[in-house]
């Protein structure tokens, strides 16, 4: 069973008894420990840095989102006027915050219904609210859908009357750089802001269209330019925005709030 | 020893290049040269696994059981990888977030495998962490090249910074879409491996065979 000679390196196992399966049981042993060891050290002690990172980029996008990002100032600082609340998406009403199991809960979107691909959506959501006086000022939503290659992670920051787009802001997703990617290109981005998404329905009724937006037509207020080069991830933003705004996202929250019920 | 480290360190950045004469590694410069920032995160975490893989895997050379050398090998890059993973993922988050997938790719990346059997498996420590800076320096130089090239014709930018002021921003330039498709990349190693090559011609492989006119009636 030994190998021919000229297979091994020069130096290697030159004693024969290293080849032996006791030895190479010990030394595999020895090294898997050694490895994750080191392994274990890493990933533990750079935790608190991940997770603070982690934090952070998300109450930085979500203050981008609301437009009240300002780039000399601490996130951390900003963020103090942000109050986070949970919303029920099936009652459409703000809840207590529910226990941790609850808010990894789940619920399976039939396949038919899932216009925004993502398969799953939680049962209670985690909204962002600013206030200014004792009046409602932003509220700051989380949206998730599939974009061309993955899934786009973002927020979209609607005015008081629960309707009128603020801003939007992806902070996660691996859309190809300079086409998709452009999701994250501050020009497009700004085409968003008092843009509506309904009309007085309760279905919403923004879209994000190819070939521009004509300025004058009644339509424009519900119309976002298309991305060049990225038909895919617009339509992905478009299916995104009629899945979270419809029915089964946040659709009867938001009926609630613009007639102040909630 | 001198001129072996000087070799070792400076042989891959022309001469025996990872990408441009070895052409190995061409799967992450594909895929991490849209941009340089991503390209550069992208060399120097390369750079780090390749040179502590071949520190590691030479201080301990004389020991690992020649049959199980191989996943010996792939244990201490791995580990080096993830390790070096959760240090982007703590000090460079954002960029973590454009490279995802490609720094635990490392792993099966051929150039840091190659390096080990090759060289490490047989030649002293210091010499091996040298060698293995020196392929992680030759593997930067191509990324970074073909990033320079992508980023500044694709998206008129340098680091994020813009250079070509785009058309569709009010500038002059007209972004070239397709600098940031894949393929492209492999134009520009072809464009690059050419160009080496008639810089240094020893670099041109033999033929494997001839191709020989055949007359007619000699194929009788």
């Amino acid at each position: 069973m030994s190998e021919p000679e000229h297979d091994r390196p020069a130096e290697a196992g030159t004693a024969a008894a290293s080849d032996g399966v006791g030895y190479t049981l010990m030394v595999a042993l020895v090294l898997c420990i050694v490895c994750s060891l080191v392994v274990s050290v890493a990933a533990v002690a750079l935790h608190p840095l991940q997770e603070a990172n982690r934090a952070l980029d998300r109450q930085r996008n979500i203050l981008l989102a609301a437009g009240l990002y300002i780039p000399e100032r601490k996130v951390a600082d900003l963020f103090g006027r942000v109050e986070s609340r949970w919303v029920d998406l099936s009652s459409g009403r703000f809840v207590k915050t529910p226990d941790r199991d609850a808010r990894e809960e789940q619920i399976s979107i039939p396949k038919s219904r899932d216009i925004a691909g993502i398969k799953t959506r939680p049962r209670y959501v985690e909204v962002y609210v600013v206030h200014e006086g004792d009046e409602l000022h932003t509220i700051i939503l989380p949206i998730q859908g599939l974009g061309l290659y993955s899934t786009l992670h973002g927020f979209v920051a609607l005015a008081g009357d629960g309707n009128t787009v603020q801003g939007i802001r992806f902070y996660e997703h691996g859309e190809t750089p300079g086409l998709g990617g452009e999701v994250d290109n501050p020009r497009w981005l700004a085409l968003w802001p008092g843009k509506r998404i309904y009309d007085g329905g309760s279905e919403p009724r923004l879209r994000v269209v190819k070939g521009g937006v004509d300025p004058d037509s009644s339509d424009a207020a519900y119309e976002v330019d298309a991305l060049s080069g990225a038909t895919l991830t617009s339509r992905g933003v478009s299916r995104m925005f009629q899945y979270w705004f419809g029915e089964d996202g946040y659709g009867p929250f938001l009926a609630g709030l613009r007639k102040g019920e909630v | 020893m001198q001129a072996e480290a000087k070799k070792a360190l400076f042989d891959p950045l022309v001469d025996n290049n990872p990408v441009a004469l070895q052409i190995l590694g061409i799967c992450p410069t594909l895929a991490v040269t849209t941009s340089l920032a991503t390209a550069m995160t992208m060399a120097i975490a390369l750079t780090t696994v390749l040179a502590f893989s071949n520190l590691s895997i030479s201080l301990i050379r004389r020991h690992i059981p020649n049959r199980i050398r191989i996943i010996v090998y792939m244990v201490v890059i791995a580990s080096l990888v993830i390790v070096v993973d959760q240090f982007i993922k703590a000090f460079a988050y954002s960029i973590s977030k454009q490279l995802s997938v490609f720094v635990g790719l490392i792993i099966t990346n051929c150039i840091v495998l190659g390096r080990a059997e090759a060289f490490a498996s047989k030649q002293p420590p210091v010499l091996s962490f040298l060698d293995g800076i020196g392929h992680g320096l030759g593997f930067s130089l191509v990324l970074m090249i073909v990033g320079t090239v992508r980023e500044l014709l694709g998206s008129g930018k340098l680091f994020g910074q813009t250079v070509l002021p785009l058309a569709r921003d009010g500038g002059w330039y007209q972004a070239n879409g397709m600098m940031l498709l894949a393929p492209t990349a492999f134009f520009l190693i072809g464009l690059l491996v050419w160009a080496v090559r008639t810089w240094k011609p020893a670099q041109v492989e033999q033929h494997e065979f001839q191709i020989r006119q055949v007359h007619r009636t000699e194929a009788l």
